[in-house]
């Protein structure tokens, strides 16, 4: 085996900081460039500093085509949702009591819900169909006098699929409910026009456009005007929202990252296109996958594919050369497999013997077909020391089988 | 998850060269074969063991064992590394083995400690299926 570089194909958990990028966010930390404080309104350092912000907060709020004014910079994805649903909770409490999500929603919106749901409220955790996807007859449903928010998100970070954030927009805004969408995922996948879209909140993350960790940003809708309770108290900056002197080189980077995405999102979702294509139909050739997720409405830069008889932790340590997600229960510190697989009604073990591939701009075709040679020797292997292959060759109905499970 | 260079080698030596690493099968019902099979795959392991032995005297030994597991690394690499601790003892031997044993060998992660409680059984098991048909 080659000590050469193993094979990135984890896009969707995180994505190298573009070398643009770092080489912009770099001209913003030390004394021979531009350190200020951006909240220093006395003297050129500070200036400076602020005018980079607002720069960068442009090029974020261009993406995704709002105002500039709606954008509060937060330490990342995580921090934007749990800014928005415990900010929108605490703030209209006197107005009802109920939250609407979904199963299938990553924890950072799952957690803070669970989080007030200690704290009096009701949240009811939409089941998404059998593709993955939460469709706005099932939030429609769930509605009640009482609710006050709706968090849906746009991308589903294990599946890729893609929840129709539009129709469930006008059917909050017709309710008078809020919107919070988590679209950490989307950004530089797909479009999203936030002056068509009837979305209230939406959370966005750097680290998954090519930008850095740790950082994010919350959209806040100004018409109609939306309020929130800050989480984060100390000097009342980004409007009252988020307290914290920003971090001007980490948002100056997310900025780069997003004015990028919009230049390069045509070129960058056609080559991953290509290779979604190219891979799916050459997975298709091995025996037993199963593809999770409609993959009629999907991004192409995630694809996750379940190995039938195969545990994913090993097919990961299989894939040695190769960095990929497992639902796994082996892989996760729960020890459970993945929930959002379970949510779409797949048996367990299909749950455990899962991947999640995913691209990005830095994937080339090699990459692809090394994976895919790599793959299907290392299923074939797995498999054929796989008792349960053996039976299901054996024509044994493993449904029918009386485990000893322990 | 870090294993153990151990468990490491074990897996993907047994993965390499399968058949060195006894993988495969006996015929269940051959009368001087027994067959453990623990675990389940809504669980993500499931581990089978097999067992040929020859009589000596009073004394069962073990000749030769195969095995077929479905589960993570470390549930792969425990069971090789059984198959290997019993080959040439006699039954009585083998029941001593402990999956402390298993798991001091390999160096499990305590999170992993279970991959070897596994093999424990799948050994008992097979022992008890051979034993029934004596």
């Amino acid at each position: 085996m080659s000590k050469s570089k193993p094979i990135y194909l984890d896009y969707a958990s995180t994505t190298p900081v573009d070398e643009r990028v770092a080489e912009k966010m770099l001209e913003y930390m030390t004394f021979n460039n531009n350190f200020g404080n951006a909240a220093s309104r006395s003297h050129s350092f500070g200036w400076q500093a602020d005018e980079a912000v607002e720069l960068a907060r442009s090029h974020v709020a261009n993406l995704v085509n709002c105002d500039p004014r709606e954008i509060v910079w937060t330490s990342g994805a995580t921090e934007a949702d749990n800014l928005a649903i415990k900010g929108i909770a605490n703030f209209y409490k006197t107005k009802g009591k109920h939250i609407i999500t979904s199963k299938i929603e990553h924890k950072a919106v799952l957690d803070p819900c669970r989080q007030l749901e200690r704290h009096g409220f009701d949240v009811t955790y939409l089941e998404p169909n059998e593709g993955g996807v939460i469709t706005s007859d099932a939030v429609k449903e769930a509605i009640r006098e009482d609710t006050i928010l709706v968090s849906i998100m746009h991308i589903n970070n294990e599946l890729g699929t893609i929840n129709d954030i539009a129709s469930i927009g006008e059917l909050t805004r017709d309710n008078g409910i809020f919107f919070h969408v988590d679209a950490a995922q989307s950004t530089g996948k797909v479009n999203i026009d936030l002056s068509t879209l009837k979305v209230d909140l939406m959370s966005f993350s750097a680290h998954k456009t090519y930008g850095p960790k740790g950082v994010g940003a919350l959209f806040v809708r100004r018409k109609p005007r939306v309020r929130i309770e800050a989480q984060i108290h100390g000097g009342g900056h980004e409007r009252g929202m988020r307290s914290g002197t920003l971090a001007t080189h980490q948002i100056v980077g997310m900025g780069e990252a997003f004015r990028l995405a919009k230049e390069e999102m045509k070129s960058d979702s056609e080559k991953v296109t290509e290779f979604h294509e190219y891979f799916l139909e050459e997975v298709k050739k091995i025996d037993e996958i199963y593809i999770n997720g409609d993959i009629q409405n999907k991004v192409p830069n995630i694809l996750n594919v379940s190995f039938n008889f195969i545990e994913g932790e090993s097919l990961i340590m299989g894939l040695k050369d190769i960095a990929v997600s497992s639902g796994s229960a082996c892989t996760s510190a729960s020890l459970e497999p993945s929930y959002v697989l379970r949510a779409l009604g797949r048996k367990d073990e299909l749950a455990h013997s899962s991947i999640r591939f995913s691209f990005g701009r830095f994937t080339t075709e090699d990459d692809v077909r090394n994976t895919l040679n790599l793959l299907s020797n290392v299923v074939e292997r797995l498999r054929e020391l796989s008792p349960l292959w053996e039976m299901h060759l054996d024509g044994i109905d493993l449904d029918t089988v009386e485990w000893q499970a322990h | 998850m870090a294993y153990s260079k151990k468990v490491v080698d074990k897996f993907e030596n047994t993965l390499k060269n399968p058949e060195k690493f006894n993988v495969g099968r006996f015929d269940p019902k051959d009368g001087d074969v027994g067959t453990g099979m623990v675990g389940a795959p809504a669980c993500g392991d499931v581990m089978k063991l097999q067992i040929k032995c020859k009589q000596e005297g009073n004394q069962h030994i073990i000749e030769d064992v195969k095995f077929k597991t479905y589960g993570c690394g470390s549930a792969i690499a425990s069971s090789a590394e059984l198959v290997e601790m019993l080959i040439g003892k006699t039954l009585d031997e083998a029941k001593e083995i402990k999956n402390k044993d298993l798991a001091e060998v390999l160096e499990l992660p305590p999170i992993k400690i279970h991959c070897s409680v596994l093999a424990e059984d799948s050994i008992k098991q097979a022992i008890e299926d051979y034993e029934s048909k004596q």
